[in-house]
């Protein structure tokens, strides 16, 4: 769902070139019933997250009460008005994770990148979020950065590994200034 | 037709019926607090518990459809003692203290607990926290009292279609709100305050104006004036025990007198002259469409219902120049007061207050209009809703129900039982047709009881057709025309009416008052749940014009003296200049 990148430039397509798109797909949800919340995933998908334009142009292309589209957006914890970071850091704290330390794993991590659960770092490279079991109970405590897993991480390897993704960016952005 | 027994007694009820409407049928009444009627249940509260002979758990019986052969028990020891949790539940989290609250006597949530015997909080825990929005001028918002019932969301979505509140978020922390937990003057809110009438608790209710109205009445130096809206003489009553629908207009003179206003007048008052102006200015557009070939803005809109007049400039702003440009009764009222009233008395206008009595709350709004301050200051300084000058004249300690009656002050006190129905949908449609028809043809309009009786009684949209014949000279180019008008309630009922006019659909008259029954039925008025109480007032407002001598607006004599003496002509300077306005679109996301 997401928009080929310029060849020429390629550059990363901007919001409104994106909203212009969104808005040809969001023709296909109207008047179908519960076309809302498949309207809301795609959106997700195609921003990173749900920008208050967005669901203003949703609310009124599906004739939905505005109140009643960020109803659902606050109601379901899949959707996220706020950016997210490029590096989407989930610490689980399910029932394994969490007695074999995945809040300490969470507290390094909330240290290491200066900011809480939710929040997403200045440079937009990162963001925290915690999850209630990923299906790897033996390898805990667990942590994906976006499809990723770490296991068994302990606090102090929590900087490697951020680290890791650190230098992806940087190598990116050398090889940019050629 | 279904047959069942509740508490063993039979009662047949047809099919679709929920076992809460079938127990009502034999009397018993089972306590909810989220039920709306005619709308689709929620089973939001649980409070509605009953035994079921066979269920597995208890039922709420708001939602639970009646079927064959079903026993129901309402009064077992379990129905009870969980339909008692529930009630403490509720309370243990509601953040509000009865003593000082808005709705201290007046709150469903207190009168369950008191009537469930709950004389202690057993259940301690965390209490919703409070969220004061006083961001209107019509509304208070409180979420530390709100339990969550979701008849907000019922009215404000499905009878009004405005959809500014809905619930956010989930859980313990969620909020009845408009988007993303706002205010509501971030949001299209029309500030019709049916949110505040359906309300069983505190959490919604108008913004109070009674210590700026005895602020006023204290001071010496100022003379305090009040008007009264045409429904509140059928509802005033219901504050002080009396059935709905008994007309109590000449204490409520009385009462108001009590209180210190130094002249009662009466808003039916501008409600004829509203018909004058607004009669006047349909002929105008219909004579500019026909005989000139102008393009003219057909329907013409009613203008008398400010929550309507919100409405358009929200949602249909491209039909505002529609909209009949008379500004409502109370503005008209308010404009006359501070100049025609005030230099007959030659007093300055700072010296003068007027006060409004509504059964509205979005008439709060409408006062504070820029545009209202045809005076050079704001025209209505105070708006009381019903609800509000009863509790006044509580306050006052005057005895309501053993007041004797007296009459409304002279020049703007005087009206026609066409002023009266106002108050019902329908009424300023036919009010106006009254006037219309007589002046197009000289003669009285020839219906029984000078009634359109298409266009009474609760219908959602109704519509009439009359045929004008053997007009005057003046207005031949009407011969043979058919009248087309509508008339709608509620404004989802506007909504539809909306759409049928976008379908071709012709009309050269249109009458929208915002809430369900008219102004009878409107965000101001003492709360009820039940539709009959709104037949009731209808009834009562039809028999106070039935009452009446002067029956049609233009043969109001002060009316004529107004003109005579001021005003000129209609439609004419004067009257532009004080007794109309214009609209504006307003933008939806803020």
């Amino acid at each position: 769902m997401s928009l080929e990148k310029c060849p020429e430039c390629s550059k990363e397509p901007t919001e409104d070139e994106l909203l212009a798109q969104f808005e040809e797909i969001l023709d296909g949800y109207v008047e179908k019933p519960g076309g809302l919340i498949p309207a809301l995933q795609t959106a997700q998908k195609l921003f990173g997250y749900l920008p208050k334009r967005v669901l203003q142009l949703i609310s009124m292309k599906l004739d939905i009460p505005y109140s009643e589209v960020t109803g659902v957006v606050s109601f379901y914890s899949f959707f996220t008005t706020v950016p997210k970071g490029k590096y989407m850091v989930r610490v689980c704290l399910g029932t394994a994770c969490y007695v074999r330390g995945g809040k300490d794993v969470l507290a390094s991590l909330e240290k290491e990148l200066e900011i809480g659960v939710g929040g997403t770092t200045p440079d937009g490279l990162f963001s925290i979020d915690v999850g209630r079991c990923f299906g790897a109970c033996g390898l805990a405590p667990v942590i994906m950065v976006n499809d990723e897993t770490h296991q068994r991480v302990k606090p102090e390897k929590v900087k490697e590994i951020i680290d890791f993704y650190r230098d992806i960016e940087m190598t990116i952005i050398k090889e940019k200034a050629g | 037709m279904i047959t069942l027994s509740i508490n063993n007694i039979n009662v047949e009820v047809p099919e679709g019926t929920t076992v809460l409407e079938a127990a009502k049928k034999v009397g018993i009444n089972i306590p909810t607090l989220c039920h709306f009627e005619g709308k689709k249940p929620l089973g939001a509260c649980r409070v509605c518990l009953v035994e079921i002979e066979g269920g597995r758990a208890l039922a709420a019986s708001c939602s639970t459809p009646a079927t064959n052969g079903m026993k129901v028990f309402t009064n077992t020891k379990r129905a009870r003692l969980a339909r008692k949790t529930v009630v403490e539940l509720l309370l243990s989290e509601h953040n509000g203290e009865c003593k000082t609250c808005d709705r201290n006597n007046d709150c469903e949530l207190q009168n369950l607990a008191f009537q469930m015997g709950i004389e202690d909080i057993r259940l301690k825990g965390e209490v919703a926290k409070p969220h004061i929005d006083k961001s209107t001028p019509a509304l208070v918002r409180d979420n530390g009292k709100c339990i969550k019932c979701r008849r907000c969301v019922t009215v404000c979505n499905e009878v009004q279609a405005v959809g500014a509140l809905f619930p956010q978020g989930r859980g313990f922390s969620s909020m009845i709100s408009p988007a993303f937990m706002s205010d509501l003057d971030t949001v299209a809110c029309v500030q019709c305050g049916q949110c505040a009438a359906v309300c069983p608790v505190g959490a919604i209710s108008e913004k109070n104006h009674i210590d700026d109205v005895w602020e006023a009445l204290d001071d010496p130096t100022k003379m305090v004036i009040v008007q009264t809206a045409p429904a509140i003489r059928a509802a005033l009553g219901e504050c002080f025990d009396y059935e709905p629908g008994t007309l109590v207009t000449g204490k409520m003179v009385t009462a108001l007198k009590q209180l210190g206003f130094d002249k009662v007048f009466d808003t039916n008052f501008t409600a004829d002259l509203t018909i004058i102006e607004e009669g006047t200015e349909l002929l105008m557009r219909l004579k500019d469409k026909i005989v000139n070939g102008k393009k003219v803005a057909l329907p013409q809109f009613t203008s008398c219902s400010p929550g309507w007049i919100n409405f358009v400039e929200y949602f249909y702003p491209e039909y505002t120049d529609n909209l009949s440009t008379c500004k409502s009764p109370q503005q008209m009222f308010g404009a006359l007061a501070k100049t025609y009233y005030a230099e007959m008395l030659c007093k300055d206008i700072d010296e003068i207050v007027v006060v409004s009595v509504m059964p509205c709350t979005a008439k709060k709004f409408e006062c504070q209009r820029e545009e209202m301050n045809a005076s050079g200051i704001q025209d209505v300084d105070y708006v009381l809703t019903t609800r509000e000058l009863a509790k006044m004249i509580k306050q006052a300690g005057i005895d309501f129900t053993s007041l004797p009656d007296s009459k409304m002050d002279s020049p703007l006190g005087l009206s026609s039982g066409a002023a009266d129905i106002f108050a019902n949908t329908g009424g300023v449609m036919e009010a106006a047709i009254r006037t219309v028809y007589e002046i197009v043809t000289g003669r009285e309009l020839p219906l029984e009881n000078l009634h359109v009786e298409p266009l009474m009684g609760l219908e959602g949209v109704k519509t009439a057709s009359l045929k004008i014949e053997g007009t005057l000279p003046d207005w031949s180019f009407l011969e043979g025309v058919g009248l087309k008008v509508a008339v709608a309630h509620g404004l989802s009922n506007a909504r539809k009416l909306f759409s049928s006019i976008e379908n071709g659909e012709e009309y050269h008259f249109v009458e929208v008052m915002t809430c369900p029954g008219g102004c009878i039925g409107g965000g101001g008025q003492p709360r009820f749940t039940d539709d009959t109480v709104r037949q009731k007032r209808l009834a009562a407002i039809y028999a106070e014009d039935e009452g009446k001598e002067i029956r049609k607006s233009h043969e109001n004599p002060d009316i004529k003296r107004l003109y005579e003496r001021y005003l000129g002509k209609p439609l004419g300077e004067t009257s532009h200049h004080l007794l109309h306005t214009h609209y504006k679109k307003k933008e939806i996301f803020k």
